[in-house]
This record gives C-alpha cells, structure tokens and sequence, in this order.
C-alpha cells in the first residue's frame, strides 16, 4: 500500500513522543549525577561514613536503615504474599477469586502517606504496647530485639525501624501477590495434571509441582517487592523516627535515604548539603533502577519461556 | 500416612487463607480509621477556609480548613493530567501499532523500570530541572513531577488496550484503503474506553504522591495565586500535620486523608464495576 506523507509524519511523531520514556530514562541519571558532582567526587566515603555535619557526609546509617527495613519488609510480607498468590490462583474461584483478588489490589490503591498516618495513630500504639514488649521478654537475648535499660524504654515512643518494617511488609502485599499470582496461572495445567496423576494432593501438586515451575516469577516478584519498599519515603519517614544512627536492634529508631531526602531537602542550607541529598538520591536510583530491572526482566523471561513451552 | 496427608493438605489451605485474612485486615482497619476520624473532622469550613493556626490544649481554637489544599490537588491533578496522559497515549500508540521491534519494546521495558523508581527521585529530578532553574517551587515543577510519573504508566496500559483490539479492525481498515495513520486513531477510538480507564487509574495514583511535592510545589498557606508560585496538596498536609502535636492540625490530618481515599478508591472501585463483564478489549 502507499504510504502518504502524513503517514510518515505520524510515525515519526509518535516515535518522537514515544522517546520521552527513553529521554526521561537518561536524563534521570545524567541530572542526578551531575546535581551531585560536589560530593560524588569524595567517592565511596559517601556510603562508608556515618558523619553526617554541614561539610562532611556519609549515609551509610541511612543505606543500612533502607536495607534493614526492606529486609524486615520482605520476610514478613513474602510468605504472606505467596500464600495470597496460591489462594488467589489454585484455591479459589469465580466470584469470590475475583473479590479478594480486587481487595488485595485496592492495598496499593491507598495512598503511602495515609499508610504512614494509620501507622502512626492506630498500628504503632498496638505494637509498642502489645507486642515489642513481649518481643524483649522473650526474644530480647537476640541482638535484633535487644533493648538496654534506659529511663523510658527504647520502644516508648513506637517509631521504629521495625515499625516501618511492618507497614512496609502491607505495602509489598499487593505488588508481591499479583505478580506471584501471574506467575502461577502461567503454569500450564499439565503440570498439575501430572501431580495428580501420581496421586498427590493438591497441597502437593502446589509444592511438587506448581511452586517450582513458577519460582523464577515468585523471584522476579520478591525482586519488585524490594525496589518498593527500598525506595518508599512517606510510610516510613512517618514511622522510622529519623535518628542518625546504625542499631543491630530493630526496635529502636532508625533513618533511610528516602527518609532523608524528604525530611532534611527543605532545609539544606549549603550548596553542598544539596548535593549530598542529591546523591543520596542517586544511591536510591541506582538500587532501585538494578533490582526492578533484574525483576522485569526476569518476568519477560518467565513469560516468553511459558509461551515457548506452551506449543510443544 | 494418608490421614497425615489430608492434615497437610488441610493445613496448607488453611495457611494460604490465613495469608489472604492477613493481608485484608490492614485494609480494612485503614479504612474504618480513616472514615471514622475523617467524618469526625469535616464540616463546611474544612472545604473552604485556609488553615488555622495551631491550637494548643487549654486555648480557643480558631476555626479553619484546607481549602487551598482541596483546591492545590485539584489543580496539580488537572496539570499533570494534561501533560502526562496525551504523551502516555501517543506514545502507547507506538509501542501497540508501530512498535514491533526492538525499538518498541524497550520503550515498553523501559516503561515498566521507570514505573519502578521511587518517587522522592523524581522529586530530585524535577528539582534540579524545574526548580533551580525557576528558583522557587511551584504549581508548574509540582504538575512536571508528578506528569512525567504519568507517562510511563499512561503509556504501557494504553499500549496494552491498543493490542487487545482485534487485528480484524486494521484489516478492514487497511482494506478499505485507509491510510496507516487514520488507521491507528481508529484503534485508538475503539480502545477508548479502555484507554480512558488507564488514564483514570493513573489519575488516582498521582492524586496520592507526597513525596515528589516535597521537593517541587510544597507549600504554601494561602490561595493559588499563580503558576510561578509554590501550592499546598492534600497529601502534603496529611504529612505536616499528622506528624505535628496539636489536636486541631491531627483532625485536618484525618480529614484530608478521608478526601484522599474517597477520591482515590473511588476511582478504583468505579472503574471496577464499569469494566466489569466488558469483553476483553473494552475493558
């Protein structure tokens, strides 16, 4: 067929917009290395250091306060999510398949600053008074809960590193769950046939056989959960309480890189205090950009490989 | 042994349903407290007066509300909206209608990573392009940021509406000697409905960002008076003065988080029953 000149013309403004994706993509790690170009040239003392002053800067109580809430965020909320995934995708169906799946997918409807609200009003008064003091009791041998003698115990005042662990965990549910579910209603049903037929329940027909053919989507999920709660800012600078410092206790207040930038920004007073913040940002992009790559990656493959397979 | 199998397998079901109670009951308290603490805080005043100052125990409070806040959110909405959902939409047109190759599907890929990066980055981001440049926050850095977080989910959920039109209307349309590109607007209007539901969910994401206003309009405490010139939002203030110690700003607090979830679910919940027993491409 002919091609007419205004053809050629939309193609080429809709590839002109379509580039802003891939623009915006660029200038994201070109604008922040550059607003950063103060203190990206101390190096890795950056990460290194736990002097945060007017003219030196290190983050890394903020880096381990993003790592260690992310963790708690996956530990609790992975088992969680997968045992959501299975139900949604093996055990129920029809109406009520879809009416929880919908419920689920409304927990990443809800606003992050209204989680950090509830947080802090209804979930913190709950856990510093029913279950971080059990938690001492019991387990306060153990580092991670530890809790010295002080005037007012360290949980007092429930902002915690813990805390921000926890809402963290529901915010991963939705995102963790519906990509492991994918996943699993990817399985193709020979393959639960095939348990069956060797007369396994469906408890093991999941575990046999559905799990492990699903595991590198479930990965590719936990990959995704992560991105999200390491880069999440209103929930936890609400929770976390915004203390400098590095604490093997859980229980005591803590700081992230995204909890930084957006509680000091405002307040930067120095050109290179900007840059810091700046760079912290960069730190932010740079893990978050790697694992939600690896993870969307990992579900292409999944899901090209489960076509490939779906022909044989 | 096949007893002990029956316990397992019941335990197992047991712990999946488990899983899903847990992960509902969060939801649910949310939205009891919200509803709960929210009702307790609106009156007229909340939609139309400029916020009050604090009110400490023991002192006359003097009424105020979040007017400018109502009225900031609408306005960085509607911005962002028109900068983010045409850009989004012709650039999922490409991805559905011209995008087979390689080209394309980065675009696509790339798309779904951009959805992945935290939002305080492109608060940073909008600071340095936007906000150095004008030296101030503003209207218009606060509708960039929260825009450009539009276009890539615009873009990959029009794209996805686009290819679930059936392939007999390009033929027919090819057939009939249309030109490619009327060709794609003809897609584009069958999806429409489609579309417009993408764009509405994006909307309701957008409406509860913080964490990029931070850093590009936030805040002020008076009326919209210009796009040069810094705004309050909602979610800004759910922030400020849930974390502030006095009881009148808690309220507004509660009260701007009820506004935020009405709108946000609202939208969820409507297009749910709107798309709800819709072919696969209308919905």
């Amino acid at each position: 067929m002919k091609t007419s000149r205004a053809d050629v013309l939309f193609r080429y403004v809709t590839i002109a917009v379509a580039s802003v994706v891939v623009g915006l993509f660029v200038v994201y790690f070109v604008e922040l290395v550059s607003g950063s170009s103060l203190t990206l040239s101390e190096g890795f003392v950056f990460i290194t250091s736990s002097i945060w002053t007017d003219v030196a800067f290190g983050v890394y109580p903020m880096l381990w306060g993003s790592l260690v809430t992310s963790a708690i965020a996956l530990c609790i909320g992975v088992p969680i999510s997968v045992g959501v995934a299975i139900f949604l995708s093996e055990i129920s169906k029809g109406r009520l398949r879809s009416t929880l799946g919908f419920l689920v997918e409304m927990l990443a409807a809800v606003p992050s600053v209204v989680y950090g609200l509830w947080g802090l009003f209804i979930l913190t008064p709950i856990l510093s008074t029913y279950v971080y003091p059990v938690l001492e009791q019991y387990v306060g041998f153990l580092p991670i809960f530890s809790c010295p003698d002080t005037f007012v115990p360290c949980y007092f005042y429930g902002v915690s590193v813990m805390t921000a662990g926890v809402v963290l965990a529901i915010m991963i549910i939705p995102i963790v769950a519906a990509i492991s579910r994918d996943a699993l209603m990817a399985v193709p049903n020979s393959q639960r046939e095939a348990a069956y037929a060797l007369g396994a329940t469906r408890s093991e027909a999941i575990n046999m056989s559905v799990l492990s053919y699903a595991r590198s989507g479930i990965i590719a999920a936990i990959f995704l959960g992560f991105a999200r709660a390491f880069g999440e800012t209103m929930a936890v600078v609400m929770l976390i309480g915004n203390e400098r410092v590095v604490s093997t206790s859980l229980l005591h207040p803590g700081y992230t890189l995204a909890s930084l930038i957006a509680n000091e920004f405002s307040e930067a007073s120095s050109p290179v205090a900007v840059s810091a913040l700046i760079e912290a940002g960069l730190v932010l992009l740079v893990v978050a950009f790697m694992t939600s790559f690896i993870g969307r990656l990992m579900i292409r493959r999944f899901l090209r490989s489960r076509e490939a397979a779906s022909y044989l | 042994m096949r007893l002990r199998r029956v316990i397992s397998d019941r335990l197992w079901v047991g712990f999946t349903f488990a899983a899903v109670a847990i992960a509902i009951v969060p939801l649910v308290s949310i939205l009891a407290d919200v509803a709960y603490q929210g009702i307790a805080a609106m009156n007229v005043d909340f939609f139309t007066m400029l916020p009050p100052p604090p009110c400490p125990p023991n002192s006359v409070c003097t009424p105020g509300g979040l007017g400018d806040a109502i009225q900031g959110t609408v306005i960085l909405v509607a911005l962002s909206s028109a900068i983010g959902i045409p850009i989004g939409i012709i650039s999922g047109i490409y991805v559905s209608e011209y995008g087979k190759n390689r080209y394309g599907s980065s675009v696509r890929f790339l798309g779904d990573v951009l959805a992945g990066i935290p939002s305080i980055v492109t608060g940073v981001l909008v600071y340095l392009l936007v906000v150095v440049p004008l030296r101030g926050y503003s209207v218009t850095a606060g509708s960039i940021a929260l825009g450009s977080m539009m276009i890539p989910i615009v873009s990959n959920t029009s794209a996805e509406a686009l290819k679930s039109v059936p392939n007999s209307i390009r033929e027919a349309s090819h057939a009939l000697g249309i030109r490619k590109w009327r060709t794609s607007l003809l897609v584009a209007a069958h999806a429409k409905r489609a579309i417009a539901t993408a764009s509405l969910l994006a909307v309701a994401r957008i409406t509860g960002e913080t964490a990029p206003l931070l850093l590009t309009a936030a805040t002020s405490q008076l009326w919209f008076s210009g796009f040069g010139e810094p705004i309050a939002s909602l979610t800004f203030y759910i922030y400020f003065y849930g974390t502030s110690a006095y009881g009148n700003w808690k309220a507004l607090a509660w009260g701007a988080a009820l506004i935020l979830i009405v709108i946000v679910l609202g939208i969820n919940v409507g297009v749910r029953i709107i798309t709800r027993g819709k072919g696969a491409y209308s919905s």
